[in-house]
């Protein structure tokens, strides 16, 4: 999404939703779910949109974990490694996975395929380790799990 | 054509649930997508409807459908209900999470549903209010204040506008009760909040639902679209927040919504008399507002007469970890720790002996099976050092290792500090870094068994890194000071509760910090 097409989503967005600030964050949302990322480029833009300082939506969207400022890869895998996960061996899993998919936790491989990032707590901590492989929990993750996501990543 | 009860638990899906659906759906049967029971070791689990009630068979694979719908699978457990890890509970909260389609409107007035609301509106607010205080309810999200009081703050305070808020950003590692609630049966945090609009004159209410939980998120915002009609003219949205833990306090919550940074708001004011957009605010957390429709329905009495000393009515307990019968446990407050640990959750999934367990998430305290004679109780947990929080427990076994734990807590509160409040934004970093040290020294350094002058002192004299006293001792009293620091300089719980995990692993496992092994002797 160039800088023209996001300028015409924020002002289609407020045209629906509204201008008030504490839409703030559900148009960041939207954007990110439509661009797969925001842009620093845009940041203007958004803040013209709510009437705010760059300085006020930058502060936003570099303080929430979620707000992606580059582009992910192809795939996204989010690894818990919260304690609960830690308690059914997920250092060990946790390793595995960036050996296995060939990136580091909180990076992009080089060939842009696969995002991994680390989420602490899914909710799922009865049977964990668990993950997120592009929005589709994943749960009692071991080796052969691994396998069958990386394979899936590969595609 | 046979109904079939499959969960729509993220959970149960992250299992399977889906594929077994699909291949019942494919088997020409009727299906309906519940809640989760609760139960993981059963899941994914499947239910089928006969002449004599439902029965259960779990876990399900897709390739078992011939072998449930002919009744010969070997999982056969008959009715669900009547296992002991349900026979065992005090379901008020959750009675219908895992029975009932979450977003059928007519099963959920068919158990009981609405009833609390009806009550609710034919009273005045004052007398639901009241209720609410009788029936000894506090706050469940962690910090134990009586809910009835915070709401009475809110109905005496001034000012047309008021906001009803719920606390879901359920971040803590552990807990998922929230989860399974707001995925299971929704209209009952809907009613809830109704209830609670009805007593304060909120006339709008938020959801902050934490984006790692995108089920519960689509699973809240469908059931607000069918309820609307019902709970009119309060009016509901969810509000999706953005990976920052932090926002499950509730002033960095407040913000959150505002469309701000998620800091920490200094306090006073109380958020009951100028909390979201400065208006008197109800903010509560997803199990003090679902607890709500039972107390108005049932009266105060039913849910006060359960429970343990100033703690009453039922905590939905959430067995997590390393533990072999993991799920979510409702039962009056009183019932010990060891009883959840090793009776209801039968031990360990790896078979290994427990070796800690970690109550209330990444901030609450570890311990050792030596104390799990403690009963589940707000005051008896402040009292060992530790807190109920939101009542997750998570299993570790012998392979824990408690210094690395230790390090994971400041780590995990640097990660997520919002940056508002030094012991916090400093201190976790300072301290990853002392105990990365104690881990280093325990290696090589063999025990001291005498202290020497400033050990403080020379642990601090960080201006000639080199002369650094990085001995175990000049460490660990190092440590201590800084979680001192923490515990009483933060703002909020982040930085200062962050000290329980790491002092009761320090205190109850010294021996993993390269200390001497304690005496065997009962703790208090």
């Amino acid at each position: 999404m160039d800088l023209d097409e996001a300028t015409a989503l924020i002002s289609t967005w407020t045209e629906r939703e509204g201008r008030r600030r504490d839409l703030l964050m559900p148009l960041l949302h939207a954007l990110q779910e439509a661009a797969g990322h925001i842009d620093d480029s845009w940041v203007e833009a958004i803040a013209s949109a709510f009437n705010l300082s760059r300085a006020d939506v930058h502060g936003v969207l570099t303080f929430y974990h979620d707000y992606r400022r580059q582009p992910a890869g192809r795939h996204i895998v989010k690894l818990c490694r919260a304690e609960s996960c830690q308690s059914r061996g997920g250092a060990a899993i946790e390793a595995a996975a960036t050996e296995r998919l060939g990136v580091a936790m909180g990076e992009t491989r080089r060939d842009g395929q696969v995002t991994l990032e680390p989420v602490y707590c899914l909710g799922l901590c009865a049977i964990g380790p668990n993950a997120l492989v592009d929005g589709r929990p994943v749960a009692r993750i071991d080796m052969a799990a691994l396998d069958r996501i990386a394979a899936e990543v590969a595609a | 054509m046979t109904r079939v009860f499959i969960s729509r638990d993220m959970a149960s899906v992250a299992l399977g649930a889906d594929d077994v659906a699909r291949a019942f759906a494919g088997a020409g049967c009727d299906i309906v997508r519940t809640g989760s029971r609760g139960l993981f070791s059963i899941e994914p689990l499947v239910e089928v409807e006969t002449t004599d009630g439902r029965v259960g068979y779990g876990p399900v694979t897709p390739g078992d459908v011939a072998a449930v719908l002919g009744g010969t699978h070997p999982n056969r457990l008959g009715d669900i209900a009547a296992l002991p890890f349900f026979t065992a509970q005090q379901r008020f909260t959750f009675a219908r999470c895992g029975i009932v389609d979450p977003l059928s409107l007519a099963d959920y007035a068919a158990h009981r549903g609405w009833i609390g609301l009806e009550i609710a509106h034919a009273a005045e607010p004052q007398a639901v209010v009241d209720t609410v205080k009788a029936s000894g309810l506090r706050g469940r999200g962690g910090a134990g204040f009586p809910t009835g009081i915070k709401w009475q703050t809110v109905l005496d305070a001034p000012g047309g506008t008021k906001y009803i808020v719920c606390n879901a950003d359920e971040g803590d590692s552990g807990t998922f009760a929230d989860r399974l609630l707001m995925e299971g049966d929704p209209f009952c945090l809907i009613e809830g909040m109704a209830i609670a609009a009805h007593a304060v004159g909120a006339s709008h209410g938020y959801i902050y639902i934490r984006s790692e939980y995108p089920f519960a998120i689509a699973t809240m915002r469908e059931a607000i679209a069918l309820s609307a009609g019902r709970i009119a003219p309060f009016t509901l949205e969810v509000r999706a927040g953005a990976g920052a833990y932090v926002c499950g306090e509730e002033t960095a919550l407040l913000d959150s919504i505002e469309g701000k940074r998620g800091q920490v708001r200094a306090k006073p004011p109380l958020p009951a008399l100028a909390g979201l957009f400065g208006k008197p605010t109800v903010i509560n957390n997803v199990l003090s507002l679902a607890a709500v429709p039972f107390i108005l329905a049932e009266g105060a009495d039913a849910y006060a007469n359960v429970g343990f000393g100033r703690s009453r009515g039922t905590m939905p307990v959430q067995l997590a970890g390393n533990v072999k019968h993991g799920g979510l446990f409702e039962v009056g407050f009183g019932i010990t720790l060891g009883e959840l640990v090793n009776d209801i959750g039968g031990g360990t999934t790896s078979g290994r002996p427990v070796r800690a367990v970690q109550v209330g998430g990444p901030l609450g305290a570890y311990f050792p099976p030596s104390m799990f004679d403690l009963p589940f109780d707000y005051e008896a947990f402040t009292q060992a050092g530790g807190l109920i929080g939101h009542a997750g427990i998570t299993v570790f076994d012998d392979s824990v290792d408690m210094a690395h734990m230790a390090r994971f807590a400041m780590e995990f509160c640097a990660v997520e500090s919002c940056g508002k409040c030094t012991p916090c934004r400093i201190g976790s970093t300072r301290g990853v870094e002392i105990v990365d040290r104690i881990i280093a020294a325990r290696e090589i350094e063999p025990v001291r068994a005498t202290a020497n002058g400033d050990t403080l002192g020379k642990a601090l004299y960080s201006r000639a890194p080199d002369r650094i006293d990085v001995s175990l001792e000049a460490q660990t009293v190092l440590l201590r000071d800084l979680c001192d620091t923490m515990k009483f300089g933060s703002l909020c719980a982040l930085g200062g509760f962050t000290p329980y995990p790491v002092l009761s692993a320090l205190d109850h496992f010294p021996e993993d910090f390269g200390a001497p092994a304690p005496a065997l002797e009962a703790a208090e």
